[in-house]
């Protein structure tokens, strides 16, 4: 019994790492840009809602919808006005710079809000769950594994459905045909970045719940994030929820064996798909 | 071991006294401005132990003011990295040429700080981190304890390992419990200390009559408590303990209500240290328990300002806005011992006076007593180790959300006062 236990909560597990990686695969699979700051941004976006939340006293999921399109703008501007400008034929660039903003924002929040642990509360929701045969599943993990899939769904429509996806879709297949095309492809990335910002506001909401944050955490979950983006295939976002999930269970059952090996499990499956699949599970593009 | 000091005095001893003349007369000691080197992290993630130092040294400045004392505090910080606490550290040995050094906070701060003093021959005066990392940790081979060998210029005063044994295996005695401990451990300096099965917590804990169930070294910042959650439950564990950050403990209390797994006691060390981290649980953090190493009802005073540990409490509070936090104590206590060893030392410009100085202290502070005379130390390390006392508490949560900190163990400490008994999680 304890095995499906274990297995449901790697599933579980494997929606936030989904959540976080889905904004990071948006980023990748569009402008071919690293983000190193996307760990760093989810916490800016967690203390965003947790200001929106205790100045005006709303509901925490209230907050993220009133904080997303501010995070919206905010990606746009970041865009535009810096990584823009660090793209390019060489990769370095825009690794540098992210990398830089990753301890910007890093400092700039330890500034404004100290080194205190935060946290997002949500009253009895936080600790509610529900028993199905012999699991018990706490409802803020299904609430999550819920969301991510929302999320992949709906990022999926828009590149699929929507004119504005078709010129996602056109300007990472080749900008420079794109932009002959009538598509500016500094706005077409610009929009993304917004896009990829309003997931991370989402992924912020379940990591400001679920635990503590400081200015420090967010970069511990970036790898995982990576590594589920890799596995599920380059531009793919139902392989970004797989890896996520592929990786959630892999470290569920490598702790029930012993929790030495939580990690370690983790990263043995990313590279056991590499070995099998070495561009991803659900590859899109070729390149 | 040959220090640069230790070869210049036998030199002088050898006659070469005669020939430099003048230059190896004392420095003129009255009158000099003593520099006193202070070592903490102010950034990162330790900042929190570091809140009271702008608070705690404008008042030693404002005293030793008052008290005609000539010295002067030269503050670094650490940003909570072992490597730049190494770095500063040599900074203000041999560019500001300090007299004495203080440290504290964590061994990732004092290690490097107290090892880089004792190499330079610079008294070292260090707090705040369990003396078995501090004292262990800086020697050449740990593993080795024939290899083990005493400080000449650093010393240190804390708790260690024995004391939290003591001070949770008396609280869990309150309780009605079936003694089966589950420990959490994670894959750190701490971690492994307190799980290491031979000289960790578990040894103490059995002779107690607990016994620990330790499911292996988990990695810090994880995101997933179920394996740990099913073998308490399990091995029918009762409490809860362990050494953990304050985000992962929030992701296992969580974990562990969603999936009704609900020990009568859950008593940790690090995580809970800080009422704002407790507070971040709401509900869920109602009489967890801690050790307890400094309080604002703690029965001790000041020797330098006179005050009570709830009069510091108080005026921190009123000062910074934010309610009193454990290391307050320790910070304050800290420059007490500065301020103590100046004006005892016949020249606190001179490090061996200095160093003989500080071995030979005897001062009653706001953290209790301090003196080096190995009482309640092992041999080896009865030379640089003084132990302050150490009581178990409980967050009780108010009605108004806020958490208090009672003490509801003294059994090793009788002098100071309880607020309360232990009692079960609900």
């Amino acid at each position: 019994m304890i095995w499906i236990d274990t297995i449901v909560q790697g599933v579980l597990l494997g929606g936030l790492y989904a959540l976080f990686a889905a904004g990071l695969s948006l980023v990748f699979g569009i402008m071919r840009l690293v983000n190193l700051a996307h760990g760093d941004l989810i916490v800016m976006a967690a203390y965003l809602i947790l200001v929106v939340v205790s100045v005006l006293g709303l509901n925490p999921f209230v907050a993220a919808v009133i904080a997303a399109p501010i995070m919206f703008v905010f990606g746009w501007i970041l865009q535009k006005g810096v990584l823009n400008r660090t793209l390019g034929e060489d990769i370095l660039p825009p690794l540098l710079v992210t990398f830089g903003l990753s301890v910007v924002i890093q400092n700039a929040l330890l500034e404004g809000f100290s080194a205190d642990s935060q946290r997002i509360s949500m009253g009895p929701l936080e600790t509610a769950s529900v028993s199905a045969g012999p699991v018990t599943v706490g409802l803020l993990p299904l609430l999550t594994f819920a969301s991510a899939i929302l999320v992949i769904v709906g990022l999926n429509w828009i590149f699929y459905r929507t004119s504005i996806g078709r010129a996602y879709r056109a300007t990472s297949d080749d900008p420079v045909t794109a932009s002959l095309m009538g598509i500016r492809p500094d706005r077409v990335f610009a929009s993304a970045m917004g896009l990829a910002l309003i997931v991370v506001t989402i992924a912020a909401l379940y990591l400001g719940t679920r635990s503590n944050f400081d200015p420090y955490v967010g970069p511990a979950r970036l790898i995982y994030a990576f590594e589920a983006v890799i596995i599920g295939g380059l531009g793919s976002l139902w392989g970004t929820l797989a890896g996520g999930v592929i990786i959630g269970v892999a470290q569920t059952v490598g702790a029930s064996i012993n929790p030495e090996w939580q990690i370690l499990a983790g990263h043995v499956a990313f590279l056991v798909v590499l070995l099998i699949r070495p561009r991803g599970l659900f590859p899109r593009a070729v390149d | 071991m040959i220090t640069r000091r230790r070869l210049l005095k036998s030199g002088a001893a050898g006659g070469l006294v005669l020939s430099s003349g003048g230059l190896a007369a004392p420095a003129i000691a009255q009158g000099t401005t003593v520099r006193i080197g202070y070592v903490s992290p102010q950034s990162g993630p330790l900042a929190g132990f570091a809140e009271a130092d702008a608070f705690t040294i404008e008042m030693f400045n404002r005293v030793a003011a008052e008290q005609g004392l000539n010295v002067e505090v030269l503050v670094r910080d650490s940003q909570s990295n072992p490597n730049r606490a190494a770095d500063v550290a040599q900074e203000l040995i041999i560019d500001d040429e300090i007299h004495l050094m203080l440290v504290a906070s964590t061994p990732e701060t004092t290690n490097p700080v107290s090892t880089v003093c004792e190499s330079e021959g610079i008294p070292t005066i260090s707090t705040k981190a369990p003396w078995q990392p501090w004292f262990i940790g800086q020697q050449g081979n740990p593993g080795a304890p024939d290899s083990w060998r005493p400080f000449d210029y650093t010393f240190h005063y804390f708790w260690g390992l024995e004391d939290v044994i003591a001070v949770f295996t008396n609280m869990w005695d309150q309780l009605d419990t079936n003694k089966q401990v589950g420990g959490l451990f994670p894959n750190d300096a701490d971690g492994n200390a307190w799980g290491d099965p031979n000289v960790g917590v578990a040894p103490g804990f059995a002779e107690a009559g607990y016994t620990t169930v330790d499911p292996g070294r988990y990695q810090n910042l994880t995101d997933d408590f179920s394996a740990q959650i099913n073998a308490f439950r399990e091995a029918n564990c009762e409490i809860v303990t362990g050494v953990v950050i304050p985000p992962d403990f929030t992701t296992f209390r969580n974990q562990a209500l969603q999936q009704g797994f609900s020990p009568k006691a859950i008593t940790v060390a690090k995580a809970i240290l800080f009422p704002q981290s407790v507070e971040t649980l709401g509900e869920a953090g109602h009489n967890l328990s801690s050790e307890v190493w400094w309080s604002a009802n703690h029965p001790f005073t000041s020797s330098l300002t006179g005050q009570g540990c709830g009069d510091l409490a108080a005026a921190f509070t009123e000062a910074t806005g934010r309610p009193w936090t454990q290391p307050i104590g320790f910070v304050h206590s800290l420059f007490e011992m500065a301020a103590d060893v100046v004006k005892r030392a016949d020249d606190p410009t001179d490090p061996d006076l200095v160093a003989e100085t500080i071995a030979a202290t005897d001062l009653e502070t706001i953290v209790g007593r301090i003196a080096w005379n190995g009482e309640g130390v092992p041999p080896f390390a009865a030379q640089n180790v003084c132990k302050t006392p150490l009581v178990g508490g409980q967050w009780r949560r108010q009605d108004d959300g806020s958490f208090e900190l009672a003490v509801v163990d003294n059994t090793t400490a009788p002098d100071i006062p309880t607020q309360g008994v232990m009692e079960a999680l609900a």
